[in-house]
């Protein structure tokens, strides 16, 4: 893209932004048209079907992908601050609409999705000054950022620009905290016994704050966070969004 | 049982798979899994093999002068066995003609069957040649035969390994190539990569579960 | 749903034994740092793993002509090969090679697959004498378990529990909680064993189909012992383990060795390619190879479903799996656990049987990477999940399918679609609704036993961009 013609891009939020963590998907849209960029956040998003894709109902999930695929009608990039649901469209949409009428469709928004970070860093070049106090904090890359996507670099090149925040490494960084989506309520115990382990790795890091760039693995580990406060009145990290964390620590309040 | 032949088959055969281009074609004794681009001088053979066999514990000796013989007349009595076996072959002479008046030893020139409890219970130490070995892995090639049979290495706890430096190679790969593997197809053949060894309780390695507790390469050099 | 149930109940068994959850958690965190240590640099290993996943694709390709090729190879070096379609027809051949030449007593050197169609039990149910002798399949043979691990099959207990074992059942040899001096004793009681066997049963890694050659790999020796010292040796192996050529062996020997337990190779790597021959002074002078299909072939019927037979067992999957390290082996219930037992036991079994396997995933990939062949495990148990709810998925000839499709479960993901794909209904209802309390209510309570409920927020994100004046198209 030419450096005059202004960008623009769809923001697809995720339904668990939408609902629970809103500032999140805010955050994220104004460091975007921050580096003036055109952000179109399309009326009734709903949700990219995920839940239902990865639970065996890949019929109701098409019903519901099928639904999203119509906000997206430009040929200009897909953003999203999740890389799990971003991964949904890239990856899962070809083969959930294989075979389909919609096929092509679907993978010309695969082919245009973008997880936020990955945006930010490969696309836009972002340059970050840090205006927040010293802090340190903890990076949880997802599983989907990782793995999927693999898109963790740019979390932690995001973070690195910030002079002020000192990262300290988790123990066993790459394993998964037990999110998963319905595993967490379908293997509930399994579950809970990996976010155990995961927020205690975190603990033990002694990080202020725990940053992703997934929601769901935040909504995990912080509620767990919360959960042990309550019964041993510890207290625990903080967890954040990249986006939220950037836009806080990089925005002067005009 | 020829029902479940064809059975088997018939379903094999009812679902014809297309592959890609490059699996159809990829070559198997590529170099992704070569250690360096050109190939290891004889020198730089030994020292990899040598690292990579003391890596698990195998005692080497390098005997520039190519006297490994000097070296079991000196070694083996001294380290306090008490019977080696040889095999019956050139090298199985030499040994016994240098050493009958110092140690037992043993020609195994008998079936098997014939003396099982004797290699199991008294034989200390097997000798055996080798054809080679591959230093990328650090193991010796074996291909038991007529003269030197396959318990020889792996019976007695103490496996001692004659190597000419000649004729180690790279990888297992060129080995496979260079000793015309595929046409000769030996009745039983064998990488060796150290002493017999587990790590089935705790992860913690042992020595000598099965196989020889100790494992000891000579590695000489013929002009 | 009886076998949800019953794994459940295993699981909660698993997690409540923190012994065993430290035991696998130490060894799991070892193997996969020894694993990556033999892999240092990343962008190598994908092409390693490439062109492995090529190797083992090509041989699956041409399975039935590489299969007709060993046969004729192995019949030509003088090596007798059977076919079984199904688990009682390899025990039954096995069992009628072994009656036929009077052997009673058998040494075994370890197998998957003599596992998977339940040998042991079936020869020892007709009175032959069955010794597991590699160390961590003697020690559960001697604990009468099962294995919990496809490559370290006693990696659950510890060396105290070893000890206490050795000592019940070899009393007048003295305790010792030493792994050296408890290897030792293996060592002689096994030792008499391999002597006096009738028969030696073994497992096969790699049959190459263009020499006749039975390969196997191990550490110890006991494999070529069971293979070497008795008279007989039977092999029995998934017919999916044909590789084409000798060639070909090399580089899967090394992705192999290295993925299972981070070693450039094992201590010994034996090639079978003849019994004994004229003149030759040991080695069986009768060798037989079973093939067993056992629902492979069915499993090959399926484009998709056919990667998960690339595998070569190394268990990287398993040691790199969130889940198997809090759970360890026995919780799957299964031969193969962890990844690639969800993937296969239920294909194997059928999905009404087995099927409840494959929910415990949090499908995070970790799998998927660490498969030296490219295996797709998450993708391929996201199908099987498919499968398990929707009885004609893709014409799926694994038995089972749409077993586990309940009412509530999909009445609650058809209101979640009604909801999520119909704007005022969504409108509506992110209003009222919390996230998950609707999809499986009795299940809520599993959450929140280790979590706080997650509260939405005051205003969506929708209502949000409206305020902030962001455009809308
Ligand atoms: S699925 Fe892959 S990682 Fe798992 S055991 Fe098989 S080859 Fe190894």
């Amino acid at each position: 893209m030419g450096t005059d013609s202004p960008k623009k891009v769809y923001f697809f939020a995720s339904c668990l932004v939408d609902l629970l963590y809103p500032a999140a998907g805010l955050s994220a849209m104004n460091i975007l048209r921050q580096q003036d960029v055109k952000v179109i956040f399309p009326d009734n998003q709903g949700c990219c079907g995920q839940p239902a894709f990865n639970s065996g109902y890949r019929e109701e999930a098409y019903g519901v992908a099928r639904a999203l695929m119509n906000r997206f009608p430009k040929d200009i990039p897909v953003v999203v601050p999740s890389a799990s649901c971003a991964g949904m469209l890239k990856h899962h949409w070809p083969e959930l609409f294989a075979g389909r009428t919609d096929e092509l469709l679907a993978l010309d928004i695969a082919s245009r999705t973008f997880e936020l970070t990955e945006y930010l860093v490969t696309e836009l070049d972002i340059k970050l000054s840090d205006l927040g106090e010293p802090v340190q904090v903890a990076i949880h890359s997802s599983c989907s950022a990782q793995r999927e996507m693999r898109v963790s670099q740019h979390i932690e090149s995001l973070v690195g620009q910030l002079d002020q925040v000192d990262v300290i490494k988790q123990q066993r960084q790459q394993e998964c905290c037990g999110f998963g989506g319905t595993f967490s309520v379908k293997q509930a115990d399994i579950s809970g016994a990996m976010v155990e382990d995961k927020t205690s790795a975190l603990r033990d890091t002694g990080a202020q704050i725990v940053i992703s760039q997934d929601c769901g693995c935040l909504m995990n580990i912080g509620t767990a966070f919360e959960k042990q406060s309550l019964i041993n009145k510890q207290s625990a990290p903080l967890t954040k969004h990249i986006a939220e964390f950037i836009w806080e620590r990089c925005h002067a309040s005009d | 049982m020829n029902d479940a032949r064809a059975n088997i088959l018939r379903r094999l055969r009812s679902n014809n798979i297309t592959l890609e281009n490059d699996a159809a074609h990829s070559s198997t004794a590529s170099l992704a899994n070569r250690p360096i681009d050109s190939y290891w001088n004889k020198q730089q053979q030994i020292e990899h093999l040598t690292q990579n066999m003391q890596a698990v514990r195998t005692e080497v000796h390098h005997l520039s002068n190519g006297d490994w013989l000097d070296w079991l007349k000196r070694e083996l009595p001294v380290r306090g066995f008490k019977q080696v076996l040889v095999g019956d072959n050139e090298t199985g002479n030499r040994v016994i003609q240098s050493m009958e008046d110092s140690l037992k030893i043993s020609r195994y020139d008998r079936q098997i069957e014939n003396w099982k409890s004797e290699l199991f219970q008294d034989v200390d130490v097997g000798i055996t040649t080798t054809l080679g070995a591959v230093a990328e892995t650090g193991s010796l090639i074996l291909w038991p035969d007529k003269a030197e049979p396959r318990l020889m290495s792996l019976v007695p706890p103490v496996h001692v390994a004659l190597l000419n430096a000649n004729h180690i190679v790279d990888t297992f790969s060129e080995a496979i190539t260079k000793l015309n593997w595929v046409d000769k197809t030996p009745t039983n053949a064998l990488l060796i990569s150290g002493p017999s060894k587990t790590s089935d309780i705790e992860q913690t390695l042992a020595f000598g579960i099965h196989g020889p507790r100790q494992l000891i390469v000579l590695i000489f050099d013929h002009k | 749903m009886h076998q949800t149930e019953a794994f459940q109940h295993r699981i909660n068994k698993a997690l409540n034994n923190q012994q065993v959850r430290q035991n696998i958690r130490s060894v799991m965190s070892s193997l996969m740092l020894k694993r990556a240590n033999q892999f240092p640099d990343s962008e190598k290993l994908e092409l390693q793993r490439t062109q492995a996943q090529e190797i083992r694709q090509r041989a699956l390709a041409n399975q039935a002509d590489l299969l007709e090729q060993l046969e004729q190879k192995l019949t030509d070096n003088g090596i007798e090969v059977h076919w079984a379609e199904t688990a009682q027809q390899a025990n039954e051949i096995i069992y009628s090679i072994l009656k036929s030449a009077n052997a009673t007593s058998v040494v075994k050197g370890k197998s998957m697959v003599s596992e998977e169609i339940g040998l042991n039990q079936y020869l020892e149910s007709r009175q032959i004498d069955i010794l597991e002798s590699d160390l961590g399949e003697f020690i559960i043979q001697l604990a009468h378990e099962p294995p919990s691990h496809i490559v370290v099959p006693a990696i659950h207990k510890n060396r105290k529990e070893v000890a206490e074992l050795f000592h019940q059942h070899f009393p007048e040899l003295s305790y010792t909680e030493d792994v050296d001096e408890l290897t030792l004793m293996a060592r002689k009681i096994l030792r008499q064993k391999f002597e006096q066997a009738d028969a030696g049963i073994s497992g096969v890694n790699f049959a190459v189909a263009e020499t006749g050659t039975l390969c196997l790999v191990e550490n110890e020796g006991n494999g070529r012992l069971s293979t070497t010292a008795p008279d007989l040796h039977i092999a029995v192996t998934g017919i999916e383990k044909v590789v084409e050529k000798l060639s070909d062996v090399p580089h899967l020997l090394n992705m192999l060795t290295k993925s299972a337990t981070g070693q450039p190779i094992t201590t010994y790597f034996n090639m079978i390619s003849k019994p004994r021959q004229p003149g030759e002074k040991d080695g069986p002078r009768a060798v037989h190879l079973v093939l067993v299909d056992n629902g492979r072939s069915r499993i090959r019927l399926d484009n998709e479903l056919l990667d998960t037979l690339r595998c070569i067992r190394c268990g990287s999957c398993i040691n790199h799996c969130p889940v198997y390290v809090q759970l360890g082996g026995h919780a799957y219930g299964t031969t193969y656990p962890g990844p690639i037992g969800s993937v296969l036991e239920p294909q194997l079994s059928g999905i009404d049987k087995l099927g409840t396997l494959t929910s415990a995933c949090s499908l995070c990939g970790a799998c998927g990477e660490a498969c030296p062949v490219k295996i797709p495990l998450p993708k391929l148990i996201n199908r099987l999940r498919a499968e398990s709810v929707n009885a004609t998925y893709h014409d799926s000839k694994t038995p089972g399918t749409g077993s586990m499709r309940s009412f509530s479960q999909t009445l609650a993901w058809k209101c979640w679609q009604f909801i999520y794909a119909t704007p005022f209904a969504y409108r509506l209802f992110s209003w009222v609704a919390t996230r998950f309390s609707f999809l499986t209510p009795n299940h809520l309570g599993g959450w929140t036993k280790y979590r706080t409920l997650p509260k939405p927020a005051r205003k969506t994100l929708s209502q949000l961009v409206k305020q902030e004046g962001f455009a809308n198209e």
